[in-house]
C-alpha cells in the first residue's frame, strides 16, 4: 500500500477529485495548506507599503492506495493539476504499512 | 396664548445654573482655557436674549435652506458612523477592527455631548478677544429655532449647531488614524475629549466663530484648516509619542478587509457634499458649485493617484484609487466654496501627486502613522488651505475673496499664516493632552494586549469568530 501526498493549487482540488474518482479512487483527505517551493510568494503593495508573502496557499491532497494502483494514481494527478506554469505542485509517495475500517475492523488493502 | 417674559427668564437662568456648573468643572480642568472661560463665567443672563430679541424680526427662516442644511447634517454623521469606521477598521489587521470601529463610534457620541453641553459655546459664543467663544450659549442656552444673523440668517440657529457637531465629531475621530491598533480605549476617550475642547473649539472660533483669523480674512470654507490641518497634524504628534506598533516593519501588517475600506470610501465621498456643498448653509448656487469642485476635486485625486502608483510603482492599485479620492476630497475642503470646476481640478491633481509621495516617504520619516492621517490629511489640508489663497474668486462667491491668482497676493499670506498658526497651536496642544493623559491612565496597551489585538483586550470581543 502507498500513501500518495500530492500539494496542488487550490482551483485545481475539483478537477483532481472528479479525475480520481472517475478512475476508481474512493476517497481521499483534503487539507489547506501554505508553502513554497521554486515558485516563492507573492508581493503586495499597500499604498506603497510592499509585502513579499512567502508562503503560497496550497491544497494537499492525501490518497492511501495499493501498490497496483499507485502509477496510475500518480498520473491521474499529475494530468489533472497540471497549468504548464510555476507553482503546479508536488506529488509525494510514502509506504503505508497498516490500514483499518473503523467500522467493520478489516485491514490492509480490503480497508482502503 | 401669552408668554409671560419673566417665567422664560427664571427657566433659562436655571437652566444656565445648572449647565454653568459643568461648564466650570471643565474649565478647571482646562487650565489655560480657565483664563477665558471664567472671566465669562459670571454670566450676564440679559446679553444674549437681548440680541436674539433684536435680530429675530429680520431674519427669516427659509424652508428649502433648513431642509439641505438639516441633509447635510446626517450626510456628515454618516462620514463618521460608517464612513471613517469602516474605512479605518478595514484598513487594520482582523483582530483590531472592532476596536477601531468603536473609537470612530465612541467618539462620535461623546463629542456630540460635550459639543451641545458647552463646545458649541466655546467655538461659536459671542467673542472674548478673537480667542475663544463665551459661555453664555453653554447647555444651548440661547440657542433655539430662530436663525442667527451671522451663522445661517435663513435657517434655526439649532441647525446650525448641529451641522457644526457632525465637524466637531469627525475631527478628533480622523486622528484615531495614526494610533490604530495599539491604543488604550479609555486614554482614547480622554483624549478626544480633552482635544476636542481645547484645540477644536479655539481653532474652529479663531477661524468661524468670529476669532482672529476669520476677522483678518482667512479663508476656510469647510474646514480645511479646523478639521484637515488640526487633526493631520495632531496625528502626526500622536504617532511620534505612541511610537510605532509592534512589531511595525518586521510583521504582516497588511489591511484585513479592503471592500470595508472602500465602502468606507464611498460614504465619506458621500457625506462630503454634506460637509462641503453644506457649508454654504443654503440649497443655493453657491452649494451648487461646492458640490461641482467638491467631485471635480475627488474624481480628479483619485485618477492621479492611481496614475502616479501605476508608473511608479507598476500597478494601479483599488487602495491607491480610494486614498487618492479621500485626499482630493480632504484638499478641496477649504477651497471648495471658493473656487470654480477647474481649479478644482488643478487642486486634486496636487492632491494626488503630493499626498501619494508623503505616504509612501512616511516610511523614510520613522514614524508609525499607522493610517496615514497625516499623508492624506495633514499635507492635503496644508495644500488645500495656501491654494485656497491662489485660486479664491469673488466671481464663485461674492463673500470670499480674490487669491493670487486674481491679483490678490495677500491672500495667500493671510492663508499662511493660518496655516502657521493652526499647526503650531495643534503640535503644542496635542503634545501636551498626551502627557496629561499617559499620567492620568497611560497611553498605550499592554505588549500581550497589543499582540493578542484591541478587539479581545479593550471589549471581550471578535469581530470574526
Amino acid at each position: 500500500m502507498k500513501m500518495i501526498e500530492a500539494i496542488v493549487k487550490p482551483f485545481k482540488l475539483d478537477e483532481v477529485k472528479d479525475a480520481l474518482l472517475e478512475m476508481g479512487v474512493q476517497g481521499m483527505t483534503v487539507t489547506e495548506v501554505k508553502g513554497f517551493g521554486r515558485q516563492k510568494g507573492h508581493k503586495e503593495t499597500y499604498r506603497g507599503q510592499e509585502y513579499t508573502i512567502e508562503f503560497v496557499p496550497k491544497v494537499k491532497i492525501e490518497v492511501a492506495v495499493t501498490d497496483a494502483q499507485m502509477p496510475r494514481v500518480i498520473e491521474t494527478i499529475a494530468r489533472a493539476a497540471k497549468t504548464g506554469s510555476i507553482g503546479d505542485g508536488k506529488i509525494f509517495v510514502r509506504d503505508l504499512v497498516a490500514a483499518v475500517r473503523i467500522r467493520t475492523g478489516e485491514t490492509g488493502e480490503t480497508a482502503l | 396664548m401669552v408668554i409671560d417674559p419673566a417665567r422664560i427668564d427664571k427657566r433659562n437662568r436655571r437652566r444656565r445654573g445648572v449647565f454653568s456648573v459643568i461648564g466650570l468643572t471643565i474649565a478647571v480642568m482646562l487650565g489655560t482655557l480657565a483664563v477665558f472661560t471664567g472671566s465669562v463665567a459670571a454670566q450676564d443672563t440679559t446679553a444674549a436674549s437681548a440680541q436674539a430679541v433684536a435680530a429675530t424680526p429680520v431674519l427669516k427662516i427659509d424652508t428649502g435652506d433648513t431642509a439641505w442644511v438639516l441633509t447635510s447634517t446626517a450626510l456628515v454623521l454618516a462620514m463618521t458612523m460608517p464612513g471613517l469606521a469602516l474605512f479605518y477598521g478595514g484598513l487594520v489587521r482582523g483582530k483590531n477592527v472592532l476596536g477601531t470601529i468603536m473609537q470612530s463610534l465612541a467618539i462620535l457620541c461623546m463629542v456630540s455631548l460635550l459639543w451641545i453641553l458647552v463646545g458649541y459655546s466655546l467655538a461659536f459664543g459671542p467673542d472674548k478677544g478673537g480667542i475663544i467663544g463665551g459661555l453664555e450659549w453653554i447647555g444651548l442656552s440661547g440657542v433655539g429655532s430662530d436663525p442667527h444673523p451671522v451663522y445661517g440668517p435663513t435657517i434655526p440657529h439649532q441647525v446650525f449647531m448641529l451641522f457644526q457637531l457632525m465637524f466637531a465629531a469627525i475631527t478628533p475621530a480622523l486622528i484615531t488614524g495614526a494610533v490604530a491598533e495599539r491604543m488604550k480605549f479609555s486614554a482614547l476617550l480622554l483624549f478626544a475629549a480633552l482635544w476636542s475642547l481645547v484645540i477644536y473649539t479655539p481653532v474652529a472660533h479663531w477661524i468661524w466663530g468670529g476669532g482672529w483669523l476669520g476677522k483678518m480674512g482667512a479663508l476656510d470654507f469647510a474646514g480645511g484648516a479646523v478639521v484637515h490641518i488640526s487633526s493631520g497634524v495632531s496625528a502626526l504628534v500622536c504617532a511620534i509619542v505612541l511610537g510605532k506598533r509592534k512589531g511595525h516593519g518586521a510583521d504582516y501588517m497588511a489591511p484585513h478587509n479592503l471592500p470595508f475600506t472602500l465602502l468606507g470610501t464611498g460614504l465619506l465621498w458621500f457625506g462630503w457634499f454634506g460637509f462641503n456643498a453644506g457649508s454654504a448653509l443654503g440649497a443655493n448656487g453657491l452649494a451648487a458649485s461646492t458640490f461641482l469642485a467638491t467631485h471635480a476635486a475627488a474624481a480628479t485625486g483619485a485618477l492621479v493617484w492611481m496614475g502616479v502608483e501605476w508608473v511608479h510603482r507598476g500597478k494601479p492599485t483599488v487602495l491607491g484609487l480610494a486614498s487618492g479620492a479621500v485626499a482630493g476630497l480632504a484638499t478641496v475642503t477649504p477651497a471648495s466654496g471658493y473656487v470654480g470646476p477647474f481649479h478644482a481640478i488643478i487642486i486634486g491633481v496636487f492632491a494626488g501627486v503630493l499626498c501619494y509621495f508623503a505616504v509612501v516617504w512616511k516610511g523614510r520619516m520613522g514614524y508609525d502613522d499607522s493610517l496615514d492621517v497625516v499623508g492624506i490629511h495633514g499635507v492635503g489640508g496644508v495644500f488645500g488651505v495656501l491654494a485656497t489663497g491662489v485660486f479664491a474668486s469673488k466671481a464663485i462667491n461674492a463673500a470670499g475673496a480674490d487669491g493670487l491668482l486674481f491679483g490678490n497676493a495677500g491672500q495667500l499670506g493671510i492663508q499662511a499664516i493660518m496655516v502657521a498658526a493652526v499647526m503650531l497651536f495643534s503640535v503644542i496642544g496635542t503634545w501636551m493632552i498626551l502627557k496629561v493623559v499617559d499620567a492620568a491612565v497611560g497611553l498605550r496597551v499592554a505588549p500581550e494586549d497589543e499582540s493578542t489585538g484591541l478587539d479581545l483586550s479593550q471589549h471581550n470581543e471578535r469581530a470574526y469568530s
